[in-house]
């Protein structure tokens, strides 16, 4: 249990918000979809090997859609790759976050003028909730955009917007 | 073998269809007639002194002047020479015969010119686009080639 060991005097009982529980678990917990692009993926290996240790985040790569929280794209994302990301997205169970890693998935990075063959920026397909840059971004770049999302996931709330 | 002596073997077989070469260039080359692209394959291949056994790479150019080509390097790892193979054809009718079947590895690199630079290969076993998907306007590494506005309902241009 880590940090809540043996914090308390008398039981385990906590007192929190719901909305506080479900996002402390949520973000602790963000399943990471393992597929990768281009060179941004040989980063996003080291970021999951031992020297980076991604997981210390609670970021596991699962090989199937259906079990992720977080799809990470790294690398360029070609026309013909597009509709496979697109469809990889809605296979994820809600709610889904999708971080954009590197140049190229950001906007196209070196192919945004002659690439006849690159999307010019993941964006026009899925949404996408943080933007790493960098081409490509160092493991620790990464690791601080997975740090970005986690501030997301943890303001995120249970009440109704008010109109 | 040096490359005047592939040439003049070349030549001694098939006379007006070897067009054109040059042979102190980096990369020896020789033009020789389409339409004899393919025996001249197989003679490259099946002569045991010439023995190119191996193509390394068959490259599509579009020269920009109406004339599309198919460049094939060949290697022979019996004698170690090596000598380039072109085949010029015109852009309205790029037609050239496979060599898929003289060398298997010729199959992949085929698709890939028909993919870039739209040569037909007649004759070979799997012509399909290799590299972009396959509903692609076009082969974009024609000269005249225009990126699409759109593809599938994305936008393409920056």
């Amino acid at each position: 249990m880590g940090f809540l060991d043996q914090r308390f005097e008398n039981s385990n009982i906590v007192v929190t918000s719901l909305e506080n529980l479900l996002n402390w678990a949520r973000l602790s917990s963000l399943f990471q979809m393992q597929f990768g692009l281009a060179c941004c993926a040989i980063e996003m290996m080291a970021a999951s090997a031992s020297h980076f240790d991604i997981m210390r985040f609670g970021v596991i790569p699962r090989a199937t859609p259906r079990q992720t929280d977080v799809m990470i794209v790294a690398g360029t994302v070609t026309l013909k790759m597009a509709s496979r990301i697109k469809r990889l997205y809605d296979q994820m169970p809600e709610p889904r976050y999708v971080i954009s890693m590197g140049s190229c998935s950001n906007c196209g990075g070196p192919y945004w003028e002659h690439g006849y063959h690159v999307l010019k920026g993941v964006d026009r397909v899925i949404p996408v909730d943080v933007y790493v840059p960098g081409c490509p971004p160092r493991p620790e770049a990464l690791l601080e955009g997975i740090m970005k999302l986690q501030e997301k996931v943890r303001k995120e709330t249970l009440v109704k917007k008010k109109a | 073998m040096t490359a005047q002596e592939i040439h003049d073997s070349l030549k001694a077989k098939f006379g007006e269809a070897v067009l054109e070469a040059k042979l102190d260039a980096p990369q020896p080359w020789i033009k020789v007639d389409p339409q004899q692209l393919y025996d001249a394959a197989v003679f490259l291949r099946e002569t045991a002194d010439l023995a190119f056994d191996y193509c390394s790479c068959v490259s599509g150019v579009d020269y920009n002047d109406g004339k599309l080509g198919a460049v094939y390097h060949l290697f022979s790892m019996v004698h170690k020479h090596k000598i380039v193979i072109k085949a010029i054809v015109p852009k309205e009718t790029p037609h050239v015969r496979s060599t898929a079947d003289v060398w298997a590895g010729a199959n992949w690199h085929e698709r890939e010119a028909f993919d870039m630079v739209g040569i037909v290969f007649d004759g070979h076993p799997d012509l399909r686009r290799i590299l972009t998907p396959d509903d692609y306007p076009g082969h974009p590494l024609r000269k005249d080639f225009q990126v699409p506005e759109f593809y599938n309902g994305m936008k393409v241009p920056y």
